[in-house]
C-alpha cells in the first residue's frame, strides 16, 4: 500500500502521519493518535458516532479519507476541555445527565460545540435540526437537547438570552 | 445507624440461611461483594453488568447507604468469571432486585462485623456509628475506620444469617437523585468501552459473513492477500487477522470477493408474516385457562381482532466487538455480553474446552437491549486467535453484519376475542400468540447457541429458541394475560418449531406486542361500550397502584377535556410488566396529516422503591422513546436468501427530529420492593400511540409499524 505524508493538526497539535492516502481520519485518530473519543459506529457517515471538527464544522470521520484532511485543523471531544476545564456542552451533558449507554455521546457533544460556535443561542429546533445526523438507540434525545440549551444559556450570558426572548 | 445484628457465620446452608437472597445465597462469601481498599475507597464486585441502564450507580448507591460512606468512595469492579460473583445474566430488569438485595445485605453484615471488631478494639459495649467509614462513639471519632478496621481476609467469610438493613425512611444516598458514576468517562471521550481496549501485540480480526442465512463455502478462490495476513477457515467460517483493523477489513473484503458460495434460499415470504406464523408448525401450551362458563352465558357482543409486530433489530450503535487470547489451552476473553458466565459455559461447550481454563471479562459496549451479537462476536475471536497463540485478537463486526447476523426480535401475532355483557363489561377474553422463541442466550436449552459454531466444519444449524415456561411472564408469553377483572380468560402459546431467522431477546420480549394488543383490543371494545378508554380500564381495574397509574398519567397528560384537533388524536396504554413488576400508564399525542408522528408521550410509573430516581426516570423515557421507535418506524426486511435492513437507511430509527417530547412521572410506592423500570414502558407506549393514530387518522392499524403505508392500507381495507 502506498504511503503518504499527513499533516494534520489535532486539538492543536501539529502531527505529521504516514498513512494510505484513502485511510478513514477515524482510523488515523483512533489508531495513529491514540484518541479514543470519536468512535466507529456506521463508517458510512450515518450515525453521527465518530463526528469531529474539521475547521470549525462537524464531520463525521468515518468516511473522510485522509488525504482530504491534509493541512486541516481537527478537534476531537478530547480537545474541547479548555485549561483542563470541560468544554459548557460537557458540562451540561452531566448536569442534565444527557446520556445512557455515552457510545453517540462524543459525538453528540462535538455537534453540540460546534453548532454553539456558529449559533450561540440556537432555538429548541435548531438544535433538534443540528443533532439530526447523530443517532441515539437509547432514547435520551430529550435529555440531550436540554444539555445544549444549558450549555447555550450558560455560555451566552445576558446578551443571548436577550436575544432568545426576541425571538 | 446504630448496630442491631451480628452475622452468625453458622453452619447451616446458605441456600436456606439466605433464601430471600438468591444472589448471595449462590455467592455467600462477602469478601466476593466488596474490599475495603487502600486511600479510603470501597471497591463493590456485582455480577450484574453496566451497559448505559445506570445499575453501577444504582449498586453504588445501595453500597454507600448501607455501609454510611459518601458515594464517592465506592467504585465498582468490572464484572470478570475470574472473581465476580455469578448471578447469571444481566436481563429481565431484576438487578437493582437481586444484585441490589444481596449486595445490600453484604454490606450490611461486613459493617456489623466492623463494627464488632471496632467494639474489641475500644473495650466497649456502648452504641457506635458510622460516618463516611469513620467509627464514631457517641458521636466522637474513635479514630478507627472502616479502612484501619478492615485487616486482609476480614470478609473471606460466608454471609450469616439475615442482618436488619436500613429502612428507606432513613436513607440519604439511596432514594436520592445520583449522577451517574461512568459518565464523567463518557462525556470526555476517555478510553471506557471495550472498542477502546488496545491489549499490547494486539492483532485485529474480521469475519467474512455467508451471504445469506442458509450458505455453504465452496471455496476462497485467490484474494491476494498481503503475507502478514493469516486467513482461518473452517468449513463455512472464514475470517482474516491482520496487524491493524483497516488492513483486516481490505483483506476481508478482498476474501469476500474471492469466496464462492451455494447460497439456499430459507426464508419465508417478508409480505406475508402472518401467513408465516400461522402456517408454522408449533407447539401449543396453555398460558391461562380461567373459565366462568355463568359468566360466558352473558356475552352480548363479541368481538376478534389480529395485531402483528414484524423481526426487529437491536441496532446497536456500536457494531458487536470482542477480543480473545489463546493461550495453549487456556483461553481469556473481553466481551460486551450481558451474560459472562454464560458466555464462559458456552465457548468452552461449543470449542470442547474445560470451563475452568476459559475467562471472561466483561467490558462495555454501546448500549445492549438484549441479546445482541456480543456473545456471537466473543467466539470469532476465540476462533481466529487459536490461529495465532498467544496474541491477542480484538473483532469488529460490520455495521451491515450488526443489523444482519445479530439475533432479532422474533415477528408474532396475536390473536384476541373478547365478549362483552349488556352493561359493557368484559367477560371473556381469549387471546392466541404465535411467536418464535425469546429465549435464545448462549446456552439455553442446553446448547451452546453462538453463531459461528452453525458454520463450522461439521456444525448444525441452531435449534429454533426456546421461549421458557408459559407463565405470562415469560418469553413471548410476557402480559399475554390481560391484567384487568375478566371472569372467563383463555391464553394459549403457539411456539413455532422452526426458525428460519434467529431469534432470541429484545427488550421487554413478547410484551411489547401483547401489551399493544390488548390495549388497543381495550379501546375497540370501550367503543363498542360506548366508555371513556381511561374510564373503561379504570372500570376493570382492582389494584389500586394499577388504578393509580392510569389515573395519574390521564390527569398530567390532561387526558379528559382536551379539545379535539383535526389530525392529531391522544391514547392510552397501561400494563404491568410481567404481570408481576413494575406498573405503567403512558398517554401519547400522535399527528397522521401526511405521516404518521408522535409528538409528546407522558408516563406514569410505580416501580416500587426507587433507587436513583433520575436513573429510573433516563430509562423510562429512553424506553418510550425506543418503543415509540419501534412501533412508527422498524422493521427488518429481507429476501427469500438474506436480511436487507443493513444499514440506518434501510433500517430507520428515530431521529431527533422526530423524536416525541417525553414526561415522566413517578408514583412513589414507598415500603414496595424495586421491580425495575427499564423495560416497563415498551407496551404501553406503542399501545398509547395505536390509540393516538386510531383517533387521529380515524382508522385502526393493527399491523406494526404504525407507518404512513400501514395508516393507507388499513383505510383500504377498511
Amino acid at each position: 500500500m502506498e504511503q503518504h505524508e499527513l499533516h494534520v493538526t489535532v486539538n492543536g497539535e501539529e502531527h505529521t502521519l504516514a498513512c494510505d492516502p484513502d485511510t478513514p481520519l477515524l482510523d488515523m485518530l483512533r489508531a495513529g493518535l491514540g484518541l479514543s473519543g470519536p468512535r466507529f459506529g456506521c463508517g458510512v457517515g450515518l450515525c453521527g458516532a465518530c463526528l469531529v471538527v474539521i475547521d470549525g464544522k462537524a464531520r463525521s470521520s468515518c468516511d473522510y479519507p485522509a488525504w482530504a484532511a491534509e493541512g486541516t485543523e481537527v478537534t476531537t471531544v478530547e480537545g474541547l476541555r479548555r485549561a483542563g476545564a470541560l468544554h459548557a456542552v460537557q458540562q451540561a451533558f452531566l448536569d442534565e445527565q444527557a446520556a445512557q449507554c455515552g457510545y453517540c455521546t462524543s459525538g453528540m457533544i462535538v455537534a453540540a460545540a460546534a453548532l454553539l460556535d456558529a449559533n450561540p443561542a440556537p432555538t429548541e429546533r435548531e438544535v433538534h435540526e443540528a443533532l439530526d445526523g447523530n443517532l441515539c438507540r437509547c432514547g435520551t434525545h430529550r435529555r440531550v437537547v436540554a444539555a445544549v440549551l444549558r450549555a447555550a444559556h450558560q455560555d451566552g450570558g445576558a446578551h443571548e438570552s436577550s436575544g432568545r426572548a426576541a425571538r | 445507624m446504630t448496630v442491631t445484628g451480628q452475622p452468625d457465620p453458622g453452619g447451616t446452608d446458605p441456600a436456606d440461611r439466605l433464601a430471600a437472597y438468591p444472589s448471595l445465597a449462590a455467592n455467600p462469601v462477602l469478601s466476593s461483594w466488596l474490599a475495603f481498599s487502600p486511600g479510603g475507597t470501597v471497591t463493590i464486585h456485582s455480577g450484574k453488568v453496566e451497559y448505559g441502564q445506570g445499575v453501577w450507580t444504582a449498586l453504588a448507591q445501595i453500597a454507600a447507604e448501607e455501609l454510611d460512606v459518601a458515594l464517592d468512595r465506592v467504585s465498582v469492579a468490572p464484572v470478570s468469571t475470574g472473581g465476580s460473583p455469578d448471578e447469571g445474566v444481566t436481563s429481565g430488569s431484576l438487578s437493582i432486585q437481586h444484585s441490589g438485595s444481596a449486595l445490600r445485605q453484604a454490606c450490611a453484615q461486613a459493617r456489623a462485623l466492623l463494627l464488632a471488631e471496632a467494639a474489641d478494639k475500644l473495650g466497649t459495649t456502648g452504641a457506635l456509628t458510622v460516618a463516611d467509614g469513620q467509627i464514631l462513639a457517641a458521636g466522637q471519632p474513635t479514630g478507627l475506620s472502616y479502612w484501619s478496621l478492615a485487616s486482609p481476609g476480614l470478609l473471606d467469610r460466608e454471609a450469616g444469617d439475615p442482618v436488619p438493613v436500613k429502612p428507606p425512611g432513613q436513607w440519604s444516598v439511596a432514594g436520592r437523585s445520583a449522577h451517574r458514576i461512568d459518565l464523567p468517562d463518557k462525556v470526555t471521550g476517555r478510553p471506557r468501552f471495550l472498542h477502546d481496549i488496545v491489549l499490547p501485540g494486539m492483532l485485529y480480526g474480521r469475519v467474512v459473513r455467508p451471504p445469506a442465512v442458509v450458505a455453504e463455502l465452496l471455496g476462497t478462490g485467490d484474494p491476494g492477500l498481503p503475507p502478514d495476513t493469516v486467513t482461518v477457515r473452517d468449513g463455512s467460517f472464514l475470517g482474516v487477522v491482520a496487524p491493524a483493523d483497516a488492513q483486516a477489513l481490505r483483506a476481508a473484503r478482498a476474501l469476500a470477493k474471492a469466496a464462492r458460495w451455494r447460497v439456499t434460499e430459507s426464508l419465508p415470504d417478508a409480505r406475508d408474516l402472518k401467513g408465516f406464523l400461522l402456517s408454522a408448525p408449533t407447539e401449543d401450551s396453555p398460558v391461562e385457562s380461567r373459565h366462568d362458563a355463568a359468566a360466558a352465558a352473558t356475552v352480548t357482543t363479541s368481538r376478534t381482532a389480529e395485531y402483528t409486530r414484524p423481526f426487529l433489530a437491536h441496532a446497536s450503535m456500536a457494531p458487536s466487538c470482542a477480543i480473545a487470547r489463546w493461550d495453549g489451552d487456556a483461553v481469556t476473553v473481553w466481551s460486551h455480553t450481558q451474560g459472562p458466565f454464560a458466555l464462559r459455559d458456552a465457548l468452552a461447550a461449543g470449542l470442547r474446552l474445560d470451563p475452568a481454563r476459559v475467562t471472561v471479562h466483561h467490558a462495555e459496549g454501546a448500549g445492549a437491549y438484549g441479546h445482541n451479537g456480543a456473545d456471537d462476536a466473543a467466539l470469532d475471536a476465540v476462533l481466529l486467535a487459536r490461529a495465532v497463540p498467544g496474541r491477542p485478537v480484538r473483532v469488529l463486526w460490520s455495521r451491515e453484519d450488526e443489523m444482519s447476523w445479530a439475533p432479532l426480535g422474533p415477528a408474532m401475532l396475536a390473536r384476541l376475542s373478547a365478549g362483552l355483557d349488556e352493561r359493557g363489561r368484559i367477560v371473556t377474553w381469549r387471546q392466541d400468540v404465535w411467536s418464535n422463541g425469546f429465549i435464545g442466550r448462549p446456552g439455553r436449552g442446553g446448547e451452546p447457541r453462538l453463531l459461528a459454531l452453525a458454520h463450522l466444519a461439521g456444525g448444525r444449524p441452531m435449534t429454533p429458541a426456546p421461549d421458557g415456561p408459559p407463565t405470562g411472564a415469560m418469553g413471548s408469553t410476557r402480559n399475554a394475560v390481560p391484567g384487568y377483572d375478566i371472569p372467563d380468560v383463555q391464553v394459549v402459546r403457539h411456539r413455532l418449531l422452526t426458525m428460519p431467522i434467529r431469534t432470541s431477546s429484545l427488550r421487554s420480549l413478547g410484551a411489547f406486542l401483547n401489551v399493544f394488543a390488548i390495549e388497543s383490543f381495550m379501546d375497540e371494545l370501550a367503543e363498542c361500550a360506548g366508555a371513556d378508554p381511561v374510564e373503561f380500564r379504570l372500570a376493570h381495574l382492582t389494584d389500586p397502584r394499577a388504578m393509580r397509574v392510569v389515573e395519574q398519567v390521564a390527569e398530567f397528560s390532561g387526558w379528559a377535556g382536551r379539545p379535539r384537533a383535526e389530525g392529531t388524536g391522544y391514547g392510552i396504554g397501561y400494563a404491568r410488566y410481567k404481570g408481576l413488576a413494575g406498573y405503567c400508564a403512558a398517554v401519547a399525542e400522535v399527528e397522521a396529516e401526511d405521516d404518521v408522528h408522535v409528538r409528546r408521550i407522558w408516563l406514569a410509573v410505580d416501580v416500587g422503591t426507587v433507587i436513583n430516581p433520575d436513573g429510573v426516570v433516563n430509562q423510562v423515557e429512553g424506553g418510550a422513546v425506543q418503543s415509540a421507535s419501534w412501533a412508527t418506524r422498524e422493521r427488518v426486511t429481507f429476501d427469500r436468501a438474506r436480511i436487507t435492513s443493513l444499514s440506518w437507511d434501510s433500517y430507520p430509527v428515530l431521529r431527533f427530529t422526530e423524536v416525541p417530547g417525553v414526561a415522566v412521572r413517578i408514583v412513589p410506592a414507598p415500603g414496595r420492593p424495586e421491580t425495575g423500570a427499564g423495560e416497563v414502558a415498551q407496551g404501553p407506549v406503542a399501545a398509547a400511540i395505536g390509540n393516538a393514530l386510531a383517533q387521529a387518522a380515524g382508522v385502526r392499524v393493527r399491523d406494526l409499524p404504525l407507518t404512513r403505508e400501514q395508516v393507507i392500507r388499513a383505510i383500504e381495507e377498511g
